[in-house]
């Protein structure tokens, strides 16, 4: 743009900044509370952690958590990889419905398509004698990561020159092998993305898992949910601390790596 | 393989895990609990209607306050340097990234009566203020759990906007303020028309966020179906019903605004 | 070159219900350098996506080596393709652009051996002139360079016929006139079977031993680039190659057609008596002479310098002519021109009769044609996007 911001506009910046940040800060640094309380300072202690990683519950809930989004998100990035080529080759007369079916779970409230899974699945259930469990927690997941892997892909599809699979097939490449050979490479930064999109909704989603997990199966949220009824362990705390710091951690690594790459490129293009 | 075949798979699933569930959403809003056909689910939802209203009363409540607070950030953040821009969008993003239940969870900690926020205030000598357990509260976390999804659209119109029609524009005479009114302003509509989609349907539906911040006081639609399926209330026939009724509300909503936003663009000259 | 190697036998092609290849009758000899030449949406590219076999036609067969291979789909093609703008991989280096076709070949169910692989492959860049660029991002490359790249992926794998759709389209004029040199002597060196796409028939003159002249989705006219100037076929081939005054004559008997009500004599015949005929007429074939001494005269309406010649245009009796000449005439001078009979070139009437030749707008025409050459042809960009269905 023309100008860069103003006093005002940092000011303002760094209040919404501020908002953002104060709840998480809060989280933090109750963490290392010495007691119970979530409003008072009494001082500084790890208690928390180490209670942490000798409570069975929590950790079973994280280790959940954790298998539902690997398992999810890789499936659902296989599917919706190959979805999203196939929609790419499509007649659009065909295309545009079925992009506005694959759009439906991204629009409908979550609770609509947790509530809507939970009538299948108990119906389903009902008819070849099965229980909400790991199972259907795992479908519902896959179900509501798909449409943003295909969302991540369809851009870079649009992207690779056409001339390109041709070029694959004309060299000697079977459709499939060219799918694998040129396609994929090209498409991969969208893959990676849909994986990443995939695997955070996955560990994030508390209202979907809630309607189609059952009462033998907990995810973290269900049980950071379930906590809140009562009263919630700084242990809760404490782990999302470590979480929050790992993924702040990542994102720094990434972000650097990207920046010194784009520099590398930019030296190299202008010389 | 033919490559059009590869979406078969999918299609599929999508045939049993996306159109089915929502098919037996409607089955069920028109049966009773033993199965027979009723149009009474449909026709008893007055009783409803309070919740109805306060739903998309708060739900429209903090969509104007997400864009009220949200534009700003998405207007100044485009006008920074790449790098800075970089930079504070994965700031923006990053809260996201704690688990939303936990994130409202604190705010519990801030409102609440003997919270953070009195405490501040009474150590400033200012008298308290009771939010916990208010539609203030509910708003609030609502602002703050989906503001980042009011900014993000925006910001990438915005910052998508062609650098040489704001050049041509301040070379026609046009000054910072009228280049924001006749040209920024009106381009980001569509980004603001997302934007809006993305935090009033999960507004409306919202029932964490009442149950942490409302403590049970502020009963919205969320709770409501949430009751009929998991609570006490137990009957998914109703439950279901309330679901299509809140679904097509949201649905008429956003076709009207997307209408009446593509009538701004035409009137702008796009 | 002797032998026929591939032949179209009354293809046609059609996108939604509209011909752009009208029962093409067409066949290509072994090692012969044959170029399909004519302006957007003529068909030419469609032409070479069928022999390629990213098309089927919809009605006709395309035979190679006498076996029909309509079927046959590209991979298992003894052919390859110089796509427009490359079609380079960009997640892969020069090296393995080039050896791309190599891995995933199999001579009796075995691959080729490594060895043998990096030793075509330098082989093939040393052929191109890129000896040392193996480890060399490809999207990092010139144009000319990302030229012969692609050149060296198609020939590496010893095609016995490489298609070549305008792969000189996005170079600078210089760097054109260059790779024209290259590719002639890169054909000349391999003996392959080139069968080059283009608008631009200079292109097509320098570089080919047939031109292929086609419009409308048929074929106006084939033969040698001499033929296809000397003699063009009808109005539009005399007129999209080359500069030419195409005028209305009436054929008095073999030998002698008349012009403005004058007769001139000429070397073609085999015409009825009284046979209305185009007549093609070079600039470079008219000579000025004093204006009383002239078989026609007319007056100098404008002149452009041309670096070797001046391009004048004369008005004979409302009909404008561009004579090209070394000597300066200054606008409004009256002149007189002789045609020798070899300059005359009679064609039959055609459904182009009308259309071409007459200068009164030629410095329009003139910026059409070097408009043309950085056209895209939005006709064929149609098919591609259709033919994904």
């Amino acid at each position: 743009m023309n100008k860069k911001p103003g006093f005002f506009g940092r000011f303002y910046m760094s209040i919404i900044l501020f908002f953002l940040y104060a709840p998480i800060f809060v989280l933090i640094v109750f963490s290392f509370n010495s007691t119970r309380s979530r409003t008072v300072w009494t001082g500084f202690s790890l208690e928390w952690y180490r209670r942490l990683f000798s409570d069975g519950t929590i950790l079973d809930a994280f280790y959940t958590t954790l298998i539902v989004a690997v398992l999810a998100s890789v499936i659902a990035t296989f599917i919706g990889t190959v979805a999203a080529v196939g929609f790419f080759n499509m007649r659009s007369r065909w295309r545009t419905p079925l992009t506005q079916i694959n759009n439906i779970p991204m629009m409908n409230a979550d609770i609509v398509t947790g509530v809507s899974l939970s009538l299948l699945f108990v119906s389903l259930g009902t008819m070849l004698s099965f229980r909400l469990g790991f199972g259907t927690l795992l479908l519902a997941h896959v179900t509501f990561c798909i449409p943003y892997v295909v969302l991540a892909i369809m851009p870079k599809l649009r992207q690779i020159d056409r001339n390109l699979v041709d070029a694959a097939c004309d060299l000697g490449c079977t459709w499939m092998q060219a799918f694998r050979k040129v396609i994929i490479p090209e498409i991969r930064p969208g893959i990676i993305n849909g994986l990443i999109i995939a695997f955070t909704l996955s560990i994030d989603d508390f209202v979907i898992s809630y309607f189609t997990a059952g009462g033998n199966i907990m995810t973290l949220p269900m049980q950071i949910f379930a906590m809140t009824r009562r009263r919630v362990s700084p242990e809760i705390n404490a782990l999302s601390t470590i979480l929050f710091m790992s993924v702040l951690i990542l994102l720094i690594i990434i972000n650097v790596r990207d920046i010194k790459q784009e520099e590398k490129l930019r030296q190299r293009t202008s010389v | 393989m033919k490559p059009n075949y590869f979406s078969i798979p999918y299609v599929g699933w999508m045939a049993l895990f996306v159109v089915t569930p929502i098919v037996m959403v409607f089955v069920f809003a028109l049966t009773t609990p033993t199965g027979e056909f009723t149009l009474r689910n449909f026709s008893d939802m007055g009783l409803f209607l309070p919740v109805f209203i306060r739903s998309f009363r708060l739900a429209f409540l903090a969509t104007v306050v997400c864009i009220v607070l949200g534009y700003p950030v998405a207007y100044l953040l485009a006008r920074e340097t790449t790098r800075v821009q970089r930079i504070l969008f994965m700031l923006i993003m990053l809260p996201l990234w704690m688990n939303f239940l936990l994130r409202t969870y604190a705010w519990m900690s801030i409102l609440e009566n003997t919270g953070l926020l009195n405490q501040l205030l009474s150590f400033l000598s200012l008298p308290t203020v009771r939010i916990i357990n208010t539609e203030t509260a509910v708003v609030i976390g609502m602002v703050y759990n989906f503001l980042p999804f009011m900014i993000l659209p925006i910001y990438s119109v915005i910052v998508k906007i062609d650098k040489n029609l704001i050049e041509a524009a301040h070379d026609l005479g046009a000054n910072t303020f009228s280049v924001f009114r006749k040209l920024i302003a009106p381009l980001s509509i569509p980004g603001i028309l997302s934007g809006v989609t993305m935090v009033f349907v999960p507004a409306v539906s919202a029932f964490v966020i009442t149950q942490l911040l409302g403590g049970g006081m502020v009963f919205l639609l969320g709770d409501l179906i949430e009751m009929q399926f998991l609570g006490t209330a137990h009957n998914p026939n109703v439950g279901s019903a309330i679901s299509i009724v809140m679904m097509l509300i949201v649905i008429v909503f956003v076709i009207v605004m997307n209408k009446f936003g593509s009538g701004e663009e035409k009137a702008v000259g796009l | 070159m002797s032998k026929e190697l591939i032949r179209l036998s009354k293809c046609s092609m059609a996108f939604d219900g509209e011909y752009v290849l009208k029962d093409i009758d067409l066949y290509f000899k072994d090692k012969e350098f044959l170029t399909l030449l004519g302006p957007s949406g003529c068909g030419k590219t469609t032409t070479l996506r069928i022999i390629g076999g990213f098309l089927k036609p919809i009605s006709g067969d395309v035979y190679f080596d006498g076996v029909r291979i309509n079927d046959v789909p590209p991979h298992k093609r003894a052919v390859n393709t110089i796509f427009q703008k490359y079609a380079l991989f960009p997640h892969l280096n020069v090296f393995e652009n080039i050896a791309f076709g190599l891995k995933l070949q199999r001579q009796n169910g075995k691959k080729i051996s490594k060895t043998e692989i990096s030793e075509r492959v330098l082989e093939m860049l040393d052929i191109v002139s890129l000896k040392g660029f193996e480890k060399r991002d490809v999207t990092l490359l010139s144009g000319g360079q990302q030229q012969r790249v692609a050149i060296a992926r198609a020939l590496v794998n010893r095609p016995k016929v490489l298609l070549l759709d305008e792969p000189l389209g996005a170079l600078d004029m210089r760097l054109r006139k260059d790779m024209q040199n290259e590719l002639k002597r890169i054909q000349q060196a391999t003996g392959i079977t080139f069968i080059y796409v283009t608008h631009d028939q200079e292109e097509a003159l320098a570089m080919s031993d047939t031109i292929v002249v086609m419009e409308n989705g048929e074929i106006q006219q084939i033969g040698t680039p001499e033929d296809i100037y000397n003699e063009p076929k009808n109005a539009f081939v005399a007129d999209f190659i080359g500069e030419s005054n195409i005028l209305d004559g009436i054929m008095h008997q073999d030998g002698v057609v008349e012009i403005f009500g004058r007769k001139f004599s000429c070397l073609d015949g085999g015409f009825a008596k009284l046979e209305p005929v185009d007549v093609v007429i070079r600039p470079e074939d008219i000579d000025i002479v004093d204006s009383s001494a002239g078989m026609l005269r007319g007056t100098v309406t404008s002149i452009t310098f041309r670096g070797v010649l001046y391009d004048i245009i004369v008005d004979f009796h409302g009909f404008k002519w561009l004579i090209q000449t070394t000597e300066l005439y200054p606008v409004g001078a009256d002149i007189g021109i002789n045609i020798d009979p070899d300059g005359i070139h009679i064609m039959k009437k055609s459904s182009f009769s009308g259309m071409f030749g007459d200068y009164s707008s030629f410095s329009d025409e003139y910026e059409n044609i070097s408009d043309a050459e950085f056209e895209f042809e939005p006709m064929e960009d149609v098919e591609r996007t259709e033919d994904r269905g």
